[in-house]
């Protein structure tokens, strides 16, 4: 008897998961290694109704789906490191408008158009601090197939529930491999949409606070007033300089996702209760953690990983906690120690850090960490 | 055979379907083995010519490393992609290449070689050079035994875009055959032409 089996990339499974969370736009400038994200939807969006477009570039690629996101639809654009660049100015302008969006990540090697189609995570610091400005920052960072539905699909939901774009960061690896996977049932999914006003279009303000740090959405063409613009502006949604109006709105902004914090931080344990070695990882190099974990407990090595589902904001909390107790801390990460540099700080001088970082294109191997693990010792 | 992991490697330049043989293998083993696998792609900027290779991962139970790190086999269809990506190959390991297109492969590798004109039997047995990717994955039903013959037909099956079945069919059980040939053989390098590549009577012109 034949199996009912389905085999997914994991660039197939962003697309996959964006359909089943509501999306029905897409916006791209294809871009190896996230190409085969843009491939699926030009071939699936068609058939639920949804809008693919190929825009001229990665700029025009963002500024199609703050426009399709502002008439109401769940967007969706995907791009690599470069293209991340080049987003930067409109990711901008969709946390000063709070436009709701999603923007995938497959990262590669940087600087400008570095390594294409190898694996790197290169844009850690990017996802963070690539626009302007302050603004609030989610991030996250699937290492498994399931893992890139589940959390494709809650990145649509944090991005309906505080009105901003989203940055999903994934990595060659993983976006590349394909195995056979089985979703989740579509009815038990949690979908999460953008709150309406409630009020009539003559009573409606974009940006009115009276209902709380994330204001109501309408869409585009049904009859509300609605000012769009990348300048501070105060509830109408036209250009304010008013000094006390401005600094609320930043810190408002920052609220959305300061307030939501427990909400949102996403991390997972693994062999950490008596760990006096402890690694940091994310993406798919924590699969090659895990195994070094594993293959360490063997030799009686105390050691255990937190692995971050959401990268920003971080558990600072938890990091502390951890730092406090460690006797070393491992960060293996593909680029030159984005993560580490964080980590140190939360370290001071409580614990060492050590690096392990790959830029040239080939995986954080099992025996990289391990060896570490050992020198740690 | 019995085994409870194994890493195969396929590898050429872009445009002659070595993924394809991956992904084929994949489905198969995991539809119709009762195994775990993760295919796995690599190729380069440059799309069409660039050396490319697709590993595929076999366990029994989950795969946390999803890449490959100790290969059971490797197959070669350029010398490009020979060059970058034989490496990290056990040394009983079975290394394939078509002499043709990869001619300069070091005398002394510790792994069996077979080297066999796969292209150009693809072209005269099938007309197409596009089948050798096919065969490909028949040769290494026939030689590993890590998929029974029937389930690799299986799964070319239900992976040849329709129309194709009949032609498909006929460039895996040729691979199958030369694999058979290869396995057979106990010198250390085994040379495979368009003479082995001749079916039993009842499967010709079928």
């Amino acid at each position: 008897m034949k199996k009912s089996v389905r085999f997914y990339s994991g660039a197939e499974l962003v697309a996959k998961a964006a359909i089943d969370a509501g999306c029905r736009f897409f916006g791209g400038y294809p871009i190896t290694p996230s190409s085969e994200i843009a491939e699926y939807m030009s071939v699936h969006m068609p058939r639920v109704g949804g809008t693919y477009i190929q825009m001229e570039d990665e700029i025009g690629a963002m500024g199609s789906i703050i426009g399709a996101s502002l008439t109401g639809v769940k967007s969706l654009t995907a791009t690599s490191g470069p293209g991340f660049s080049l987003k930067q100015e409109n990711i901008g302008y969709a946390y000063m408008a709070e436009v709701p969006c999603v923007v995938c990540n497959v990262m590669r090697g940087g600087p400008s158009t570095g390594l294409p189609t190898a694996l790197a995570q290169a844009d850690i610091m990017q996802a963070k601090w690539g626009t302007h400005g302050d603004h609030p920052v989610i991030a996250l960072t699937p290492a498994y197939l399931e893992e890139i539905y589940e959390l494709t699909i809650k990145a649509f939901n944090f991005a309906e529930t505080y009105r901003m774009p989203i940055m999903l960061l994934l990595d060659e690896v993983i976006a590349h491999l394909s195995a056979a996977i089985e979703l989740p049932d579509k009815e038990l999914l949690v979908i999460k949409n953008r709150r309406r006003p409630t009020v009539p279009p003559e009573k409606y303000f974009p940006y009115d606070t009276a209902y709380g740090d994330v204001p109501p959405m309408a869409n585009f063409f049904e009859g509300y007033r609605y000012h769009v613009t990348g300048l501070s502006h105060d509830k109408t949604g036209f250009p304010t300089t008013d000094p006390d109006l401005v600094q609320a709105d930043q810190e408002r902004h920052l609220r959305k996702v300061k307030a939501h914090i427990n909400e949102i931080i996403d991390y997972e344990y693994y062999m950490m209760k008596d760990a006096e070695i402890i690694i940091f990882a994310y993406g798919s190099t924590a699969r090659a953690a895990r195994v070094a974990v594993d293959n360490a407990r063997k030799l009686g090595i105390r050691v255990g990983m937190m692995r971050f589902r959401v990268i920003w904001p971080l558990p600072e909390a938890e990091i502390l906690k951890l730092c406090s107790k460690a006797k070393a801390i491992i960060v293996p990460e593909m680029n030159m120690g984005q993560l580490s540099d964080v980590i140190e700080r939360y370290a001071a001088d409580r614990t060492k850090i050590m690096r392990i970082n790959h830029v040239g294109g080939v995986p954080i191997h099992p025996t990289d960490v391990l060896n570490v693990i050992k020198e740690a010792l | 055979m019995k085994f409870d992991h194994y890493e195969a490697r396929f590898a050429g330049v872009g445009g002659q379907g070595v993924i394809l043989a991956g992904k084929i293998l994949a489905y198969g083993m995991v539809s119709f083995e009762s195994c775990r696998a993760i295919e796995t792609p690599t190729y380069t900027a440059q799309v069409r010519g660039g050396a490319t290779k697709v590993d595929v991962v076999i366990d029994k139970n989950h795969i946390e490393y999803p890449r490959a790190e100790n290969l059971d086999f490797f197959l070669s269809l350029h010398q490009k992609s020979f060059n970058i990506y034989y490496k990290e190959i056990k040394p009983d390991a079975i290394v394939v290449v078509d002499p043709n297109l990869t001619p300069n492969v070091p005398a002394n590798i510790p792994q069996k070689l077979v080297m066999v004109d796969l292209v150009e039997i693809a072209k005269k047995q099938m007309g197409k050079t596009l089948y050798a990717a096919v065969i490909a994955v028949g040769l290494f039903a026939g030689i590993t035994k890590v998929i029974k013959e029937s389930n690799i037909q299986k799964a070319v099956l239900d992976k040849a875009p329709k129309g194709t079945e009949i032609d498909n069919l006929k460039a895996v059980k040729i691979g199958i055959e030369l694999g058979k040939k290869a396995l057979k053989s106990n010198d250390k390098v085994v040379k495979l032409t368009i003479e082995d590549a001749m079916l039993p009577d009842e499967d010709n012109g079928k």
